[in-house]
């Protein structure tokens, strides 16, 4: 019977040796797949046995999201919002399955997995402690945000607030409405917030976009200033007195329709300065000028603000634009900042940082500082130059033509008793909508700028009558007001 | 004439006892199992659980009360299955604990010390009752009576009771077993006397077909009936991990018995011939094998009865652990329906990984090892059954578990030997182990040396 027995053990040790080889399978190469499924529960288990980093802003001196150890076996750490909504379009959310904002880009430092982190890491794997993250400083200015947010919630309108440091890109206001509570989004319930998701997702006004950065809109009369610093670049002959042709319409060729200024009205004389068309908001003269410069002039003018090219931010931006080639009809429309013309708050705010800044156009950033759980420094912000939008005299210029929209023009709700205010006012028309946007950008103090600002009120957010200057520009008063008292 | 020189006594190989080695490995193995106790304390909350020591006393004191019996009542068994027994049953202690601690329901490591306590002294009292072992030939058909009768149990009235979709259980009382545990082992010494005493008509040649000798029809009978029986067991309890166990290692007990081939063949494809029709028949072993091709299918996976989540659960678990494991107490066993019975070999791969699972798939293979050797140097053909056949059967029934819950193959419930919980299985296992050590003693032990020559000189070995 030996000889049999002995191919029984065979038998036994090929089964054994399928098993071990099976197991080598399972534990080896198919790992990967099984502990990725989103069935398996386990990743979402990990997301909150992190001791996340926080986030703050000036400084490390406010909260703005913060990890809270519960005490909780199986989900120890939850992350929460003190702030909640004035800051949910920059922060984002760290929700069981996703993260959105500074939680999503800033994700690996924030969890610790960041290469830069390792040996931190190393030591908390080896002492058995949770693993924490680095934590994150906002260059954002909260006296201001709480400043935008509260007049623009006052107001009852949808919008935007984005104001910049224009010497060095920081951002000091980020405000988007309507918005959310992130700290609906962040607890460790799928089913909860899954639900809370598809609520805000399902809301027609649209509370999850950051109207900021994530959507363009006409800026209307806003544009004029990069349309007249195309028309100062282009020969250097030309000075704010130059004058320009300003009929009460404009004649466009190949059609019938003609370009109106605002309400139909006139524009001084039938021929007045650059600066007194910038003052009064003149549609006519900023459209021949456009149709004289031009698809190709207009185009690479506008792109030395970074118009239609692609910016590096931490957050994700739409595109902008100063609209396809058509027709030169379309170029007096685009020139005005109609039509195809198509930008972000962010951009526009950009536009006015780069006048600001003597017209050197700096990386918008919202990073501070990144600090390791150790305290040590692990990135700074360091201002970086993207572009030279125009010459330092064509920016003087746009500056003095700026200061008298608001002392003289269309801005006067942006007047700051003793700062020199620069700025200026848009209403465009959205496409079919009722009511326009309204705009408003610019910067002050205007001999030494500290904060260059856009705010964006979006068409038939409430009622009719928002303008630039009437709506926009006194709120960009009180956000500008804040910043330089904030310093 | 001159005589002869006398010739020297073959030398007969001397079996060291090695009960020094034997106690060692033993204390060694109840290290193991108190350090993976601390260890799921530490993973757990940092502190070393106050069990560790009841525990780990409770379990040392039992083994050494096994050693001692096993010393006394069979000094030449072999000296590593009560070591590797012990430090399964320990590991097994220490996952049921650390089930526990999760809040499953059904985990408790007190009544698996308890029945761990209750299989030592089923170990023990095998071991001082049963002498000799061949005397168990004698009761082959009472055997085989009792196997039949454990088997449909649990289909009787009153007592009976359906788990899970499942009729293997018996209630008496506040009780509950799983008789199909003991009714496997009183199987295999059925099939061991049976077939020792047919093993020359059933192995006589038939029609040649090919290049196999069939046997003779008429000696299909006990095949059939086996047949039957596990059919019985697969249609009427719906426990197909059983029907597998008995009548694979009734196919595998035949071919040592008769060196036929051809048995395993028609075993093969009687079974699956059985097992194709129940399938088409019956939906849950169907069920099976569709989840076994495709479990990860969302259909299968979120299907009530009879779907994939319990294998996934299990997959993503061992997936997860990867190579060297989360470590005790870090995974998340109560992810895995069940995970303390069927599927604690999941849990295993979490937390230690697949070298774990490796080291304990190692532990079994060497108590197989250590039971087909008793087979080999056993001296009657009924030993070298009994011996193989159990060996078989452990080998066998871990194949078929641990294989299901590795999808190697369609799962099909059992437990995994001295790992799950359940004191039906852990009592029966340490009787088996107690009858493979019975024989290993007897198949070691120095037969007593034959006189040479007659009339002249006595030649002593020692």
């Amino acid at each position: 019977m030996n000889a049999t027995i002995k191919r029984a053990a065979v038998a036994c040790m090929v089964m054994f040796a399928l098993l071990m080889i099976n197991v080598n399978y399972l534990g080896a190469v198919k790992a990967g797949e099984y502990s990725t499924d989103n069935r398996n529960k386990r990743s979402f288990y990990a997301r909150y046995g992190v001791d996340r980093g926080w986030i703050t802003a000036d400084n490390g001196k406010t909260t703005l999201a913060k990890t809270v150890d519960t005490g909780d076996k199986t989900f120890r750490y939850e992350r929460e919002y003190p702030a909640g909504r004035m800051y949910a379009h920059v922060l984002g959310f760290f929700a069981p399955e996703s993260a959105r904002g500074i939680e999503l880009n800033e994700n690996k430092l924030l969890n610790g997995s960041d290469p830069d982190l390792v040996v931190g890491r190393l030591i908390d794997f080896v002492s058995k402690k949770p693993p924490k993250g680095a934590s994150v400083d906002l260059t954002l200015v909260p006296a201001a945000q709480k400043v935008a947010y509260d007049r623009l919630r006052a107001s009852g309108k949808r919008g935007a607030v984005v104001a910049l440091n224009p010497k060095t890109g920081a951002v000091q206001v980020m405000v988007s409405l309507p918005t959310y509570d992130p700290n609906d989004l962040a607890a460790p319930d799928k089913a909860k917030v899954a639900a809370a998701y598809n609520k805000l997702a399902d809301d027609d006004t649209d509370p999850l976009l950051n109207r900021a950065i994530e959507k363009t809109y006409p800026p209307g009369s806003t544009f004029k200033v990069v349309t007249a610093a195309a028309f100062l670049e282009a020969d250097r002959s030309r000075d704010p007195e130059t004058t320009v042709p300003a009929p009460q319409v404009l004649d466009l060729p190949d059609t019938t329709a003609g370009l109106p200024n605002y309400g139909g009205a006139a524009c001084g004389s039938g021929e007045v300065t650059l600066r007194f068309a910038l003052e009064r908001s003149c549609n006519t003269p900023f459209g021949q000028i456009g149709m004289d410069l031009g698809w190709d002039t207009m185009r690479s003018e506008s792109a030395k603000f970074g118009i239609g090219e692609p910016i590096q931010f931490d957050l994700p931006t739409a595109g902008t634009t100063i609209g396809p080639e058509i027709e030169t009809a379309a170029l007096a429309q685009l020139a005005i900042g109609q039509r195809d013309n198509q930008q972000t708050p962010l951009q526009m705010a950009q536009v006015a940082s780069a006048i600001a800044n003597s017209g050197v156009l700096m990386r918008p950033t919202l990073i501070n500082k990144i600090t390791d759980p150790d305290g040590s420094v692990i990135e700074e912000l360091r201002p970086d130059q993207i572009d030279e939008a125009m010459s330092g005299e064509v920016a003087d210029e746009l500056k003095q033509m700026m200061v008298s929209v608001i002392t003289n023009g269309t801005g006067t709700g942006a007047q700051i008793p003793g700062v020199t205010v620069a700025g200026k006012t848009g209403t465009a028309e959205a496409g079919d909508a009722p009511a326009p946007h309204a705009w408003f950008i610019g910067f002050a103090p205007a001999e030494d700028p500290q904060t260059a600002i856009c705010v964006f009120i979006e068409a038939g957010s409430a009622g009719n009558d928002a303008t630039g200057g009437g709506t926009a520009a006194p709120l960009a008063r009180d956000v500008m007001q804040a910043v330089l008292e904030a310093k | 004439m001159t005589t002869a020189p006398v010739a020297e006594a073959p030398a007969v190989p001397m079996t060291a006892k090695r009960r020094g080695a034997q106690l060692i490995m033993l204390a060694f193995a109840i290290v193991v199992v108190m350090g993976a106790y601390a260890s799921v304390g530490l993973g757990i909350d940092g502190q070393i659980p106050s069990g560790t020591f009841t525990y780990g006393l409770g379990l040392a004191v039992l083994m050494f009360a096994a050693y001692g019996v096993l010393a006394k009542w069979a000094p030449w068994a072999d000296p590593l299955l009560l070591p590797l027994v012990t430090l399964l049953n320990g590991i097994g202690l220490v996952f049921i604990y650390r089930i526990e601690q999760t809040g499953q329901a059904g985990a408790s490591a007190t009544n698996q010390l308890m029945w761990t306590a209750l299989g030592v002294v089923m170990f023990s009292a095998t071991l001082i009752v049963l002498k000799d072992h061949r005397t168990l030939q004698r009761l082959t058909y009472t055997m085989g009576a009792l196997g039949l009768l454990l088997l449909i149990m649990p289909l009787l009235p009153v007592i009976g009771e359906d788990v899970n979709g499942a009729n293997i259980w018996i209630k008496i009382g506040p009780l509950t077993y799983q008789p199909a545990e003991m009714a496997k082992m009183a199987l295999v010494i059925f099939f061991a006397g049976y077939l020792v005493a047919k093993r020359d008509v059933l192995a006589l040649a038939g029609r040649r077909l090919f290049f196999i000798d069939l046997p003779r029809v008429r000696d299909l009978g006990p095949v059939l009936i086996t047949w039957g029986l596990s059919l019985g067991v697969l249609v009427l309890q719906k426990d197909l991990g059983s029907s597998l166990l008995v009548f694979g290692t009734f196919i595998a007990m035949l071919y040592i018995a008769t060196q036929r081939t051809s048995w395993v063949l028609i075993g093969v494809l009687l079974f699956v011939g059985g097992a194709v029709l129940a399938g088409q028949l019956f939906g849950h072993v169907q069920d099976r094998f569709e989840v076994w091709l495709d479990p990860g299918n969302p259909e299968f996976y979120s299907r009530e009865l009879g779907g994939s989540e319990q294998l996934m659960q299990g997959l993503f678990a061992m997936g997860s652990g990867g190579i060297l494991g989360t470590g005790l107490g870090q995974g998340f066993p109560r992810e895995i329906p069940l995970s303390f019975s069927d599927f604690i070999i999941a849990v295993v791969g979490e937390e230690l990984g697949l070298t774990g699972l490796m080291a304990i798939l190692m532990v079994y293979a060497l108590i197989v090892e250590r039971g087909l050797r008793t087979a080999l140097a056993a001296r009657d053909p009924f030993t070298k059954l009994l011996a193989g056949g159990l060996s078989f059967l452990l080998a066998w029934q871990v194949f078929i578990i641990v294989g299901g819950v590795t999808r190697l193959i369609p799962l099909t419930g059992l437990v995994t030997p001295f790992l799950s919980a359940g004191g039906s299985a852990l009592l029966t296992n340490w009787i088996l182990i107690a009858l493979l050590v019975r024989m290993s003693d007897a198949a070691r032990r120095p037969p007593p040396q034959a006189i040479q020559n007659e009339g002249l000189t006595q030649v002593f070995t020692r």
